[in-house]
């Protein structure tokens, strides 16, 4: 039962996290590589390991996508962080515990983890 | 809720289900466990998303992109490539129809471009059967706002503030109309939507109601609040069992979480809404009639006034609103009645939604701004007509409106410029005419659906809607008389003069629009015996040009009546005493040696 306007805000507030999705392709986005490349190296467990992070620290306004084979194939698995007015970066060789490391220093922290990116060739 | 990375939209609306939208997204449900996606990725059944030609349609975020036409066969493979992959499915996505490019996302199409959804606005993006969707929405935060911060007054003023008038067909200012049934004296007082959409071809309120049943179910709670009433009644038609399933669902949900019901956000309100089905006579969408029904008598208008604000339901007064204006409703309460008097035109503000069908590329459902003109809408919303066809006439108003020529196609759409060119706004019903279409036919059709629909009370309309048809009748069989017309303008003045309710009064609108912009076709018809755009079948005459036709035999063996008799390689003839004017031949002459005429 909801016995007041806040009450009603407070669950407005809490869906609106899950149903943020549906506003299209704004803010921050992380684009996990899986060609079958990317998923024979272990893409989808990249993929549950960022989905999972988000989840638990309530993150709602990053949109997680996925994309096909770009041609790195030995970097697999790999994941571009795109935010938005800055360059994009791309990290290679990723595990889940990587990625979700990833997440806290890169997402959260705003620190770009520099072990993981893609090497100069 | 839980949080996922993509959902995907099914359009659940009456008419991507009948396009078979069911077994897609059952096979979608069962794709996406198959690869274990489940976790990640939502179904979400949702509304109408407007583009019913194309259905079934799903969208999927946060791409947006939008796949027409899906069947379950697709299903295996847009998984694969979009859910699994990352990839886009080329070959089902949306494609313009003047450029033949196709969109990668909804956000791109032109059908949408110039649209903007006020009382659609969570329809195809909302769960219309899961109310915290609708609350993300700010769904029911009007409702808590009026009951906690404003008085009745105070409610009544910004919905005359905001301009808003009545959508169901003739355009009464609707905070007017709340304070009416403010001020009048009694004891019990009712509120009621009016969902007895009827109009043929009309499909607005359906899929307002489908696709975002709590907006109508917030707003009567509104207007509850500021007329003084505790109960609401929506009149519904039993043919629209979607609608009636998700609004039963609606009503139950808000009553669990005390959105209805005694006491709404402990303000002391009291409010609670039932349903009425009703069996689907067109002349039940006339508020007196529409109350009769309710009260489980036969539904048959009475004269006004007294007008349902004083005396209305059981006698009480009742405020009756129909579907569109309630979902403009909340959204007015929350952005203020500047915001929505800032849209339109100085004397229709906001948006109208229109339910576009006949001869015009995407058919479905469109909101656009008052104002908007009819190019706008058929060319640019519409894609135009198909086949390169020219555009002749728009019906507005359903039966009780009137056609709307090419040389009008620049009106603004508002109340007052459709009544200047001769046709009304009425509730949202757009058919789009093109050249090979008879008018005479066009108002023959319309005169019968109200003579049909008439509910035999008053004379003018029982007897003088039938006297007119037998007029239309002969003349589309040829048998017109040079009177013809002037009988049909003479009963047609006295029917508007003298009919006891609107449905007669407006029932001869299409015969005198049809004769005000297509006199010559009515001429045509009953002076020359022909039809022009080659419709009326007895007007009708097929000829073989014996210089084209090669002998061949085929319209003869494709006869189905053995009109057609000749020898091989010499021209063959029709016999007009045998021939049924089936138009068989003519479709399959491969040297168009066949005429209509």
């Amino acid at each position: 039962m909801i016995k007041s306007l806040e009450e009603l805000k407070r669950i407005r507030d809490e869906v609106k996290k899950a149903t943020k999705v549906r506003e299209g392709m704004k803010g921050t986005r992380i684009v996990v590589g899986m060609g079958t490349c990317g998923i024979s190296a272990g893409a989808r467990e990249v993929m549950s390991a960022v989905l999972d992070e988000l989840r638990k620290r309530d993150i709602d306004d990053v949109v997680v996508t996925q994309t096909g084979c770009i041609g790195f194939c030995k970097y697999e698995p790999l994941m571009d962080v795109i935010k938005p007015g800055e360059e994009k970066v791309t990290y290679v060789n990723l595990t889940p515990e990587k990625a979700r490391r990833v997440v806290v220093e890169h997402i959260v922290n705003g620190r770009v983890v520099k072990e993981y990116i893609v090497p100069n060739l | 809720m839980e949080m996922y990375r993509s959902h995907v939209l099914v359009c659940g609306g009456t008419g991507c289900t009948s396009s078979g939208s069911v077994p897609v997204q059952e096979a979608l449900n069962k794709e996406i466990k198959k690869h274990n996606l489940d976790k990640e990725i939502k179904v979400v059944q949702t509304g109408c998303l407007g583009l019913c030609e194309l259905g079934p349609i799903i969208i999927v975020y946060p791409e947006g992109s939008m796949y027409c036409q899906v069947t379950p066969e697709d299903i295996p493979e847009l998984v694969e490539e979009h859910l699994v992959k990352g990839r886009i499915l080329e070959r089902l996505l949306y494609k313009e129809k003047a450029t033949d490019e196709k969109a990668c996302s909804i956000t791109e199409i032109d059908f949408y471009k110039k649209q903007k959804r006020i009382a659609l606005r969570n329809c195809g993006i909302i769960n219309p059967e899961v109310i915290e969707e609708y609350i993300a929405r700010d769904g029911y935060q009007a409702l808590g706002k009026v009951l906690t911060e404003m008085t009745p007054e105070e409610v009544i003023e910004m919905v005359k503030k905001s301009g808003l008038r009545g959508r169901g067909g003739a355009g009464f200012p609707t905070g007017l109309k709340w304070e009416f049934t403010r001020k009048a004296k009694g004891d019990q007082k009712y509120v009621v939507c009016n969902a007895d959409e009827g109009d043929p071809g009309a499909f607005m309120d359906r899929s307002a109601l489908e696709g975002d049943p709590h907006s109508v179910l917030e707003a009567m709670a509104i207007a509850g609040y500021a007329v003084g009433a505790n109960q609401g009644y929506i009149y519904i038609r039993a043919e629209y069992p979607i609608a009636v399933k998700r609004l039963e669902i609606a009503i139950e949900q808000a009553k669990k979480m005390g959105l209805l019901g005694k006491n709404i956000f402990g303000s002391g309100f009291n409010f609670d809404i039932e349903l009425r089905l009703g069996a689907g006579a067109f002349v039940c969408g006339e508020e007196t009639a529409l109350i009769a029904s309710i009260e489980g008598k036969r539904g048959e208008p009475r004269p006004k006034p007294p007008f349902p604000a004083n005396e209305g339901l059981w006698g009480k007064p009742t405020l009756i609103n129909n579907v569109e204006t309630l979902a403009n409703i909340p959204p007015i309460i929350l952005n203020g009645p500047e915001w929505f008097a800032s849209i339109g035109t100085e004397n229709s503000k906001g948006t109208k939604v229109f339910a576009l069908a006949g001869k015009v590329n995407n058919t479905g459902l469109v909101e656009i701004p008052m104002g908007t003109t009819l190019r706008e809408l058929v060319y640019e919303i519409g894609g135009g007509i198909p086949e390169g066809k020219k555009f002749k006439a728009a019906q507005t108003g359903g039966p009780s409106g009137g056609c709307i020529p090419a040389e009008h196609l620049d009106v603004p759409i508002d109340f007052e410029s459709l009544k200047k060119v001769g046709s009304i706004m009425g509730s949202g019903g757009m058919i789009i005419m093109d050249e090979d279409t008879c008018m005479v036919d066009i108002a023959k059709f319309f005169l019968e659906f109200t003579q049909d629909e008439s509910c035999g009370k008053c004379p003018p309309c029982r007897i003088g809607t039938k006297r007119m048809l037998e007029i239309l009748e002969r003349i589309t069989l040829g048998k017109g008389e040079k009177e013809d017309i002037k009988k049909l303008e003479t009963l047609a003045k006295n029917i508007q003069n003298s009919a006891l309710c609107a449905l007669g009064q407006t029932a001869p609108n299409p015969v005198l629009s049809t004769l005000r912009y297509f006199r010559d076709e009515y001429e045509a018809h009953i002076n020359d015996k022909k039809c022009p755009a080659g419709v009326c079948q007895a007007l009708l005459s097929f000829r073989i040009k014996e210089e084209v036709c090669k002998g061949c035999g085929l319209c003869a063996r494709e006869c189905p009546v053995d009109a057609i008799k000749g020898e091989k390689r010499s021209p063959y003839q029709i016999d007009q005493e045998k021939c049924i004017k089936c138009g068989n031949c003519l479709e399959k002459c491969p040297f168009d040696a066949i005429v209509r005429e």
